[in-house]
């Protein structure tokens, strides 16, 4: 199974809310798998300050301060870090491509969960009611946040096999279902030149998809390409620093419901996640058909 | 169209966010426990198998949207949702009535053996899937593979029909009204006789529809897979 949940703000004055309204969505949906869950959350003021650009490091077994330093000896410039949970979340005025490379020299051999300068991507392992908790979700301010709870099936329940897979700047994909050919895809990839961090579908998926997009595809072009390449069972919720967008595969057996004010565009697996939002009564619900691409915009 | 169930002086409110869905399912299955044989389901939140597995000629109306499998393996019940259904709404019904007011999600009807399923709204894929002798009206379109290996039984579609319809068909009728995106293996389309529009009109009018049965197209089996063809024995 595993539970997706995705909501793009489009009303300033709900942005207070956003956490509060993703941890609800996530929590409802514990029941399509709780072994590991993680968020990603755009535009947090405090995660995400004006002006910085952050890098979220899994698992990294040392004191935040000391993390600090040392990425910091290595940019050249002072950097801030932040615990939540498993995530180490470090940030600096820089560019994010400079503070990723300093974070991955200092720990080449730490799982980096996102980064860019917009996004904050938390993940670990237990309960989404648990996890919620321990990443402070419900006081998380921002415009956009996608999260996912996962029932392992393609590999190791841990942080790094947790979605959204993040791998490219401000970009997050999370996944319902199982890729059937992606050993065969990330041959390719690998040969073309691509790193991966885990043995998971669902990161081919997410580095399939950050290349179409540096490559300078859409999101839509990308996630049209992702269909006609990847063979299997799938219903994405993928983002980017400025989009939302859904897309199911030919078979469309994985759930997927959509709902839309003009205050919000939300998805879920399923409907009952939906139930707290503001307004739900009056939004416009529908299930997104196979193989469209449903794509929102900032 | 009906309207939403009356209230009458026997009618039993039942508030899915309080009673919670087991008490509400076990009362349903014990209707001697109830004041009344009309009951609204109040808050269903999307919940799933609300009103499942029901045995008596209760009316039931469901005041909102639900998940998975609502009116599953229905027997007499009339239940209407005022709201969407999640996938497998009236999953394996054997009798009586199940109308969703909106849309439902895919596998409607799946299974099923009898009574009637009305969806007001659109169905999604594998409406009626393996349906087995159950009536189905759909008010809007269907989705892919639907009526996929339907063995018995009427599916109506009032718009239109996705790819793959009526895949590997057995003796189940199909009637579109609409557009068939594309028909799977051994589905065809067929003749319109006086038999044909008078079983139509049957199955529109008992869902509250009135159109002209001339506007739709029957489709069902060519029983051409019914039988093993010399030409596939290599495949053995």
């Amino acid at each position: 199974m595993c539970g997706i949940v995705g909501l793009h703000l489009r009303d300033r004055g709900l942005y207070p809310r956003l956490g509060e309204l993703l941890a609800g969505m996530l929590v409802e949906m514990a029941e399509r798998g709780a072994d590991s869950a993680g968020v990603a959350v755009y535009g947090d003021p405090g995660w995400s300050p004006s002006g910085r650009v952050g890098v979220c490091l899994l698992d990294v077994g040392l004191p935040p301060k000391r993390v600090a330093e040392a990425v910091g000896d290595r940019l050249g410039s002072a950097v801030v870090a932040e615990q939540l949970d498993a995530t180490t979340l470090l940030h600096a005025p820089v560019d994010p491509q400079e503070l990723l490379e300093a974070a991955t020299t200092a720990f080449p051999e730490v799982l980096v969960g996102g980064f860019g300068s917009d996004v904050t991507v938390l993940k670990g392992v237990g309960r989404p009611d648990d996890l919620v908790a321990r990443y402070g979700l419900r006081s998380a301010q921002g415009w956009q946040g996608v999260g996912h709870t996962r029932m392992a099936t393609e590999s190791a329940v841990t942080a790094g096999g947790c979605h959204p897979y993040s791998v490219g700047p401000d970009q997050c994909l999370v996944h319902n279902g199982s890729f059937a050919n992606h050993a065969t895809i990330r041959r390719e990839l690998i040969a073309d030149g691509v790193r991966f961090d885990s043995d998971n579908d669902t990161e081919v998926g997410a580095r399939f998809v950050a290349r179409a997009l540096a490559d300078g595809l859409t999101l839509e072009a990308a996630l049209k390409s992702l269909c006609a390449t990847f063979d299997g069972f799938y219903t994405l919720l993928v983002s980017s620093a400025d989009s939302f967008a859904v897309v199911r595969d030919a078979i469309a057996c994985k759930p997927a419901v959509i709902a839309e004010t003009d205050d919000w565009v939300a998805m879920a697996s399923e409907y009952r996640a939906l139930v707290g939002l503001p307004g739900i009564e009056h939004a416009t619900i529908f299930e997104p058909e196979p193989e469209v691409v449903y794509a929102w915009t900032r | 169209m009906d309207t939403l169930t009356p209230r009458t002086a026997d009618a039993v409110e039942l508030d899915l966010s309080g009673v919670g869905l087991r008490e509400t399912n076990r009362l349903l299955h014990h209707p001697e426990e109830l004041t009344g044989t009309t009951v609204t389901i109040s808050h269903p939140q999307g919940a799933h198998s609300v009103a499942a597995g029901l045995d008596a000629p209760l009316v039931i109306t469901v005041a909102g949207h639900v998940g998975y499998y609502a009116a599953g393996m229905n027997q007499q019940a009339t239940i209407t949702v005022d709201g969407n259904c999640g996938p497998g709404v009236a999953e394996n019904m054997m009798s009586g009535r199940v109308r969703v007011r909106g849309n439902a999600s895919q596998s409607a009807g799946a299974t099923a053996h009898g009574g009637l399923l009305i969806i007001d709204g659109d169905a999604g894929a594998r409406c009626g899937i393996s349906m087995k002798g159950v009536d189905i009206v759909v008010g809007g379109n269907v989705g892919h593979s639907s009526a996929f290996m339907a063995q018995a039984g009427r599916l109506v579609v009032r718009g239109d029909a996705g790819d793959g319809f009526g895949d590997s068909i057995y003796e189940a009728r199909l009637y579109v009204r609409g557009r068939v995106a594309s028909l799977g293996a051994d589905c065809v389309a067929k003749d319109m006789g006086p038999d044909q529009l008078t079983e139509l009109a049957g199955l529109l009018e008992a869902a509250g529809y009135d159109d002209d049965p001339a506007e739709y197209t029957r489709y069902g089996s060519a029983r051409r897979l019914y039988h093993f063809h010399t030409d596939n024995a290599n495949a053995y």
